[in-house]
């Protein structure tokens, strides 16, 4: 039984979303997910929701209450997921591979704006005995000694962030909801922030509600003509003490890949793939999430990407969207927007520079200070 | 600490006895949020600035909302327009609180209940209806715990015009109405 991606809305992909609530949000993003999947009427044509969000983020205990009414989901079976709207997509193909279920709604939304304490707020995530007592100032420099540890043990230099800053720009302005795309950013000229982490390499929040609908091969075809089949998904987090994680590659990122595509049959992801859309919210991060998804060997993705590898219209092009360093971090929505818009090039709604858009790798991690990864792959 | 040691009670050990391991760390992080309240209590919050309680319909349905919504939750449709309910009704459900949010005891205890607010033009069941949930005052503690209360008429008393603020506490109770 395939699983296919029949329905895909979002709303808001601003810095910050002042008029609507998440709830409104939420609703609007559904709406167009239905419409997208031919008009479906979530009362009656959907088995189950699966909703990605983290209590913390909402400012809200038990938030899972919260999930289901503004997608039509009251009073039917919804359950939330605290991980990356990615994890939410194995959900639902858990499900509809199942045989129990013909049609799964997947949600997510973020709104950082509403978070007054974001750098206190993340932190309640470090580990309260061994790590939140240090009163970092910056959740940054964590992932600053991620870059350092990478950089160090495979040579990369800041001449290859800059690379991966300057192409998110430029690709992230021909993607209209990449608020933060600004095409000539130079990362040199902006501020250190914990080094070798300058303002420019660290991608900045956004408020956002992806919605997307997957059914059974069954049904897929009478919600939509085109679906985009997953071909898997997978997930891994590596430990929970910071301390004990490999601090120069993701491991989780491996992890997940190798999963998805042992699921997806594929052998050779980088002759296989045709274009990636990957976690970028810490420049380096884009690099070693090329080769964890092993689009390129380790510690080669800095020298590619320069050469313009990974590039609109080069070899095996990644993140044409600009990735969230164009698009901006919408929390657990994150993996969703990655998602949506490698379907909307794979349906050719979105007209990208990529030669092959019949297979495609998806990432998301879940930021720091996590050791997590989901991975999907994408076929038409 | 003096370690773990066999319980003086088999069948269990007084927590004054038991010796654990706790650690103590000063509170770091704090959490706080500025919550945006969107089209639809956004409007209503406003409305009750003005001292007016304010609802979203629904007419496929005929359900209203209040506290209002955009969105219809059952029919999954934008709703077809506000209403203005009145500050009165009957109490659903209510209980004497003898504790503070914080759980301290409270000197006075305070009734809390749900009300279910009169429509114009409009009846609701007692499954789904617009209403809130607020103190009830000018009813005794034995009114509450026998029950009494419950079918009681109620209408909001609103703090002065100039303390109010756009918050669900520009009302200050739903005082009992004595025919």
């Amino acid at each position: 039984m395939k699983v296919g991606i029949v329905g895909v809305g979002w709303f808001g992909f601003q810095p910050e979303v002042v008029d609507y609530s998440f709830r409104e949000m939420m609703f609007k993003a559904a709406q167009r997910a239905y419409q997208d999947a031919g008009g479906l009427d979530p009362r009656s044509d959907v088995d189950a929701f699966v909703s990605c969000q983290e209590d913390f983020w909402e400012g809200i205990a038990i938030s899972d209450e919260f999930a289901p009414d503004p997608v039509g989901g009251a009073m039917k079976s919804v359950y939330t997921v605290t991980g990356d709207g990615l994890q939410c997509v194995g959900q639902a193909y858990m499900m509809i591979k199942s045989g129990l279920f013909d049609v799964v709604v997947v949600e997510s939304h973020a709104k950082p704006s509403d978070i007054v304490t974001l750098n206190d707020v993340m932190f309640f995530a470090t580990d309260p005995i061994s790590v939140r007592p240090l009163s970092l100032e910056n959740i940054h420099a964590l992932a600053a000694l991620e870059a350092r540890a990478y950089m160090d043990k495979f040579n990369v230099s800041e001449e290859h962030l800059d690379a991966v800053v300057e192409k998110a720009h430029k690709a992230g302005s021909k993607n209209p909801r990449a608020v933060y795309a600004s095409p000539g950013r130079s990362r040199p000229d902006t501020p250190v922030v914990a080094d070798p982490l300058r303002e420019a390499d660290i991608a900045k929040f956004v408020d956002a509600a992806v919605v997307v609908v997957l059914a059974s091969e069954r049904v897929a075809k009478s919600f939509n003509d085109t679906p985009v089949w997953v071909a898997g998904a997978w997930w891994s987090t590596e430990i929970s003490s910071l301390e004990l994680h490999d601090w120069a590659f993701p491991l989780h990122a491996r992890e997940a890949a190798d999963g998805a595509y042992t699921q997806a049959k594929i052998a050779d992801p980088a002759k296989e793939i045709g274009f990636a859309e990957v976690d970028n919210r810490y420049s380096f991060k884009e690099l070693q999430h090329i080769e964890a998804l092993r689009l390129a060997p380790r510690g080669m993705a800095g020298e590619l990407l320069a050469d313009g590898a990974f590039c609109p219209g080069g070899r095996l092009p990644v993140n044409l969207s600009g990735g969230a360093l164009a698009e901006g971090v919408p929390f657990e929505v994150h993996g969703l927007a990655r998602l949506s818009y490698a379907v909307a090039v794979m349906r050719g709604d979105i007209k990208a520079q990529v030669d092959r858009r019949e297979a495609a790798v998806v990432h998301s991690w879940r930021g720091v200070p996590t050791t997590t990864s989901t991975v999907a792959v994408l076929r038409i | 600490m003096t370690g773990a040691t066999k319980p003086l009670n088999p069948r269990g050990t007084k927590y004054e006895r038991a010796d654990f391991p706790v650690f103590e760390f000063p509170v770091v992080g704090k959490a706080r949020y500025n919550y945006t309240t969107g089209e639809a209590l956004g409007r209503f919050l406003a409305g009750l600035k003005d001292g007016r309680i304010l609802g979203t319909y629904c007419n496929k349905c005929g359900r209203v909302f209040v506290p209002p919504r955009m969105y219809c939750s059952y029919c999954f449709r934008e709703v077809d327009g506000w209403v203005e309910v009145r500050d009165e009704g009957v109490v659903v459900t209510a209980v004497m609180s003898y504790i503070s949010a914080t759980r301290a005891r409270l000197e006075k205890p305070v009734a809390v209940g749900v009300i279910k607010l009169d429509v114009p033009g409009r009846t609701f069941d007692d499954h789904f209806f617009p209403g809130l949930m607020h103190y009830i005052c000018g009813a005794t503690e034995d009114d509450v715990k026998s029950m009494r209360i419950f079918g009681a008429r109620v209408k909001a008393k609103w703090k002065p015009p100039e303390q109010r603020t756009g918050s669900i506490t520009d009302i200050e109770c739903f005082e009992v109405v004595r025919p």
